[in-house]
């Protein structure tokens, strides 16, 4: 890619104070990211993906290492959680209008700007529902209409299907690469679906079991837009056979 | 709506008519057991010579005044406390030892102090109301989930804004809990501190009444403290169900 990196990672590593030393959850990490580009990070649970994903967003400091972002400020984020994380006293609407508020836009344009994203992600009808009402697959769309509705700079999405049934999560990846598409987005997502990752990254990296270090940097080149059909094809099985050979 | 209070009339209805049974088959004298109707006309006489009106306003004014302070100290103190481990450990023996003295037993010292007016009854108040909301606002912010917080910091929100959209709304509902149980116990509050020594007041009433024989006028003092109690329960309960309408 010829433009420089929206984001840069140096040597970055995660220590969590225990009774032995430090669990080390992440070890020496270094990569870049470029503008639009979709990485997905891929490892066996406890690798550290989420604590990356944490450390990005500014949630928690590295213990050592650093990351810069392109213009060098802070950009802004938009971060889907592990769970939808939405607050049960808000509506669907209001759920996803938090960051519009957050940023004081006035109210005039964010109700616009929520009736697009609701259209996007499928929600008309449940405008007005609460939290409580929604099924895991609905209440995990409002959480992604949420983290796209200010237009982030970078969407951090932590294994935002994985509580989703086969074939909504097959809908959603459907529905995520158009909106990533159709929006320009650098997107980094953690996942530990092998299918997942080459059905929606330019580019996957595989994370060692604790502590994680990066073990493949693999780039995707299968062509877009990518339909169902796209995982019965012999270079689709050659990539996934190297991550599974990747991950064991 | 009459579906609903129904049951309350019935048993209001047998209330008074087992009471006016007992006063009438038992013979027991009026000055011990008055009779619906003798209490019945004690109050519209109360209420005629203006005396009941005023001092109900009194004890309603020490009630108002005593809540407004107590639960104003017990929201910001429970507030610093929740946010704070060290405070808490340095100011928790206190408030715990605070709470091992009953209020009556201190009521006395308030009034030699502060004089036998309004500001006793309005400090006793507020000290009797203090704990409950403290506890409930301690408990309510502190079960705030954290992924909620880590939302907001993602979205780089301020503090003010993580206080008004996420710790309030979501610390409301024990708030509330406590609020309800703080308002009932003001109404005890204003009375003990009237019946140490006052010059007006339902507390002063009430003793007037028992000095003089005149046990209607006590009943009637005692039925009004039963109204404001349930009067500020209502108001409670109706923010509750105004603000509290995501929960059920
Ligand atoms: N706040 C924390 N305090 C202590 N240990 C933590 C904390 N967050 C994560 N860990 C530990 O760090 C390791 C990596 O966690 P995580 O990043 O959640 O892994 P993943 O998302 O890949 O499953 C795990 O062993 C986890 O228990
Ligand atoms: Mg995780």
């Amino acid at each position: 890619m010829p433009h420089t990196p929206i984001l840069t990672i140096r040597n970055l590593s995660a220590v969590f104070p225990n009774d032995n030393g430090g669990l080390h959850a992440l070890e020496n990490i270094s990569f870049k990211v470029h503008p639009r580009e979709f990485v997905c990070v891929l490892g066996p649970s406890g690798s550290g993906k989420t604590t990356l994903l944490r450390i990005l967003a500014g949630l928690i400091p590295p213990t050592s290492g650093s990351f810069t972002f392109g213009r060098g400020e802070q950009p802004s984020i938009g971060m889907v959680f592990q769970q939808a994380t939405l607050m049960p006293w808000r509506t669907v609407v209001e759920n996803i209008k938090l960051p519009l508020e957050v940023e004081k836009m006035d109210e005039a344009a964010a109700r616009k700007k929520t009736n697009e994203m609701i259209e996007l992600v499928g929600l008309k009808g449940f405008e007005d529902s609460l939290p409580r009402d929604l099924s895991g697959g609905m209440a995990q769309r409002v959480a992604i209409a949420r983290a796209l509705i200010h237009d982030p700079d970078l969407l951090l999405l932590d294994e935002p299907f994985a509580s989703l049934d086969a074939l909504t999560r097959e809908r959603m990846w459907t529905e995520l690469s158009h909106i990533w598409q159709a929006r320009q987005k650098t997107v980094i997502m953690v996942t530990h679906s092998i299918n997942e990752s080459l059905f929606l990254a330019d580019r996957v990296l595989v994370l060692t079991q604790r502590p994680g270090k990066i073990k493949m940097d693999m780039p995707v080149d299968l062509p877009r837009p990518r339909k169902d059909e796209i995982r019965y094809t012999s270079q689709f099985g050659k990539l996934a056979k190297k991550l599974r050979g990747a991950i064991e | 709506m009459i579906k609903r209070f129904t049951p309350l009339f019935l048993s209001t209805f047998a209330f008074l008519l087992g009471w006016d049974l007992l006063t009438r088959l038992s013979g027991i004298p009026n000055f011990i057991l008055p009779s619906p109707l003798s209490v019945w006309t004690r109050f519209l006489k109360a209420m005629n010579d203006g005396s009941l009106p005023h001092h109900t306003a009194i004890t309603l004014t020490e009630i108002v005044l005593g809540l407004i302070v107590g639960v104003t100290f017990a929201t910001i103190v429970g507030y610093m406390l929740a946010k704070s481990r060290s405070l808490e450990k340095v100011l928790s023996p206190y408030l715990v030892a605070s709470q091992a003295i009953p209020v009556i037993a201190i009521a006395p010292l308030l009034v030699i102090w502060l004089g036998d007016g309004i500001l006793s009854k309005v400090v006793i108040c507020a000290l009797i109301v203090f704990f409950p909301v403290l506890v409930n606002t301690i408990v309510g912010v502190r079960a705030v989930p954290t992924a909620l917080y880590d939302l907001m910091n993602s979205l780089h929100a301020s503090r003010a804004q993580i206080l008004m959209k996420v710790e309030v709304p979501a610390s409301l509902p024990v708030f509330l809990g406590g609020l309800r149980i703080g308002a009932t116990l003001s109404v005890i509050g204003a009375i003990v501190g009237e019946l140490v020594d006052a010059e007006s007041g339902l507390g002063f009433l009430l003793q007037l009444g028992d000095f003089q024989y005149d046990t209607p006028m006590v009943f009637v003092a005692v039925f009004t403290l039963i109204a404001l109690a349930l009067m500020l329960y209502g108001i409670v309960r109706v923010l509750e169900n105004r603000f509290l309408k995501w929960q059920n």
